[in-house]
């Protein structure tokens, strides 16, 4: 436990015990501040910011970039036989767009009979590309290129491919960390599309690996709530907006306390594919103004 | 200073490299802990107080972009830095198997805390799981990557030992 010896040129070193403890110190204060603060985050999220994100933007880049030119190759094989589909489609969709377009027309009659109020709003939203995914293995989150230079702020609602992916809980000026609705330390408050029955969809680390989410907490006592059921968000949470698809039920179960049920659903998104993803502007709290 | 513009750099590559090439290459959703490399090998090829100074700042690096907490992987990365840096008297450059064996015991070290510390105090109790779906993985593909990393660390700190 001497201080370090330096081949040549002796100089002031601090002795490492020392050195430990100090930084230690230095990492508990940090820990305890930043738990309900975020003091620190602001200079260092502009740090690290200017540091890396370029270069991870550039990698992301790059990667796309290379990901576009082999999936370009293999597309052109698919892109003849595709087309000669899609006309016929083209074809089935035409007549259906008519019938649709005129249901919709006998609905907005209905809506305005009804005095119906708009129930789901359109959102703002702003895409943005994930640059980077977590470092660990222990929870399941991402980096996107932007940040509260394009108006991000946290607690902002994440979606891709119309389902929910997860909500922003860091933001630096050209970055923000999204924590996906898959990770082991999100819990979101959902509720069943068709009975209304509120429950909270937690995700777990066990079951990442097969793309299946955990929720709990179901009271339905009616037995109203089946396999297949749609789950969104449920109107009582204060980060998710309402309305946003979560999954289906894949399998549920009665709790051993018999008034509750839990099962496990699956994901509307694709976590693994993941490129793209829409961060909804607008946030719960600012809407009921 | 040379050698703190080099290990910055290094510390730089390999963060970006682990959060976005490596995440492709992942094999049943599990990555490689590059920082883990970085630490522990300085932390026996330097000494403790480079160990411990690199482990600190890899984790802050992990802890800005991933952590809910500031400093938490700063923590655990920088006394697994420091407890490399004591076996830095037995260590000889030509010797593979004392790196290899602290580099699995610190990334299997790191695993298990973080497990205790993120999961077990929550509740999950099912470390048989944790440990052969998460830690061990993970210390295995590392020890994989460190096989082409090592070589590549050693060789840029001989150089600059000789040139200092």
């Amino acid at each position: 436990m001497s201080p370090v010896i330096k081949k040549k040129g002796e100089r002031f070193t601090l002795p490492s015990k020392y050195l430990l403890l100090i930084l230690t110190v230095l990492c508990t204060l940090m820990m305890l501040i930043t738990f309900g603060t975020d003091t620190f985050n602001r200079p260092l999220n502009v740090v690290v910011g200017k540091v890396i994100v370029p270069f991870q933007q550039g990698i992301g880049k790059m990667g796309g970039w290379l990901s576009k030119r082999s999936d370009e190759l293999e597309q052109i094989r698919n892109l003849l036989d595709e087309n000669a589909r899609l006309k016929e489609q083209i074809a089935v969709l035409t007549e259906e767009n008519i019938l649709l377009q005129q249901d919709k027309y006998e609905l907005n009659n209905l809506r305005q009979l009804m005095e119906l109020n708009e129930q789901y709003e359109e959102y703002k939203k702003v895409g943005a590309r994930i640059i980077a995914r977590d470092s660990g293995n222990w929870y399941s989150s991402f980096i996107v290129d932007k940040g509260s230079n394009q108006g991000i702020e946290a607690d902002m609602n994440v979606i891709a491919g119309g389902g929910l992916v997860g909500r922003v809980t860091a933001v630096g000026p050209n970055w923000a960390r999204v924590t996906s609705i898959i990770s082991d330390n999100s819990n979101v408050s959902g509720m069943t599309i068709s009975t209304g029955n509120n429950l909270i969809v937690s995700g777990d680390l066990q079951l990442m690996s097969q793309g299946n989410i955990r929720f709990g907490q179901l009271v339905d006592s009616k037995n109203l709530v089946a396999e297949g059921d749609k789950i969104v968000t449920s109107n009582i949470s204060d980060k998710y907006l309402p309305n946003l698809l979560i999954g289906y039920i894949s399998s549920i179960d009665r709790d051993s306390n018999n008034l509750t049920k839990s099962g496990l659903i699956t994901p509307a998104v694709d976590f693994e594919h993941l490129e793209e993803v829409l961060i909804i502007t607008d946030r719960k709290q600012s809407i009921d103004e | 200073m040379l050698r703190k513009i080099v290990v910055t750099l290094f510390v730089i590559v390999c963060f970006i490299l682990q959060c976005s090439v490596f995440g492709n290459f992942a094999f049943a959703g599990i990555i490689p802990n590059l920082m883990i490399i970085l630490t522990a090998s300085f932390g026996f090829m330097r000494g403790e107080n480079d160990g411990l100074i690199i482990g600190f700042f890899c984790g802050l690096l992990n802890d800005i972009f991933f952590g809910s907490v500031l400093g938490f992987y700063a923590l655990l990365m920088m006394y697994i830095g420091f407890l490399n840096g004591k076996f830095s008297r037995i260590f000889y450059p030509e010797d593979i198997k004392l790196p290899i064996a602290l580099i699995i015991t610190s990334d299997l070290s790191y695993g298990i805390l973080c497990y205790i510390l993120l999961f077990m105090l929550q509740g999950k109790f099912q470390f048989g799981y944790y440990f052969l779906h998460v830690i061990l993985p993970e210390a295995l593909y590392t020890i994989v990557v460190t096989m082409f990393l090592y070589p590549l660390i050693l060789k840029v700190n001989e150089k600059m030992e000789t040139g200092e």
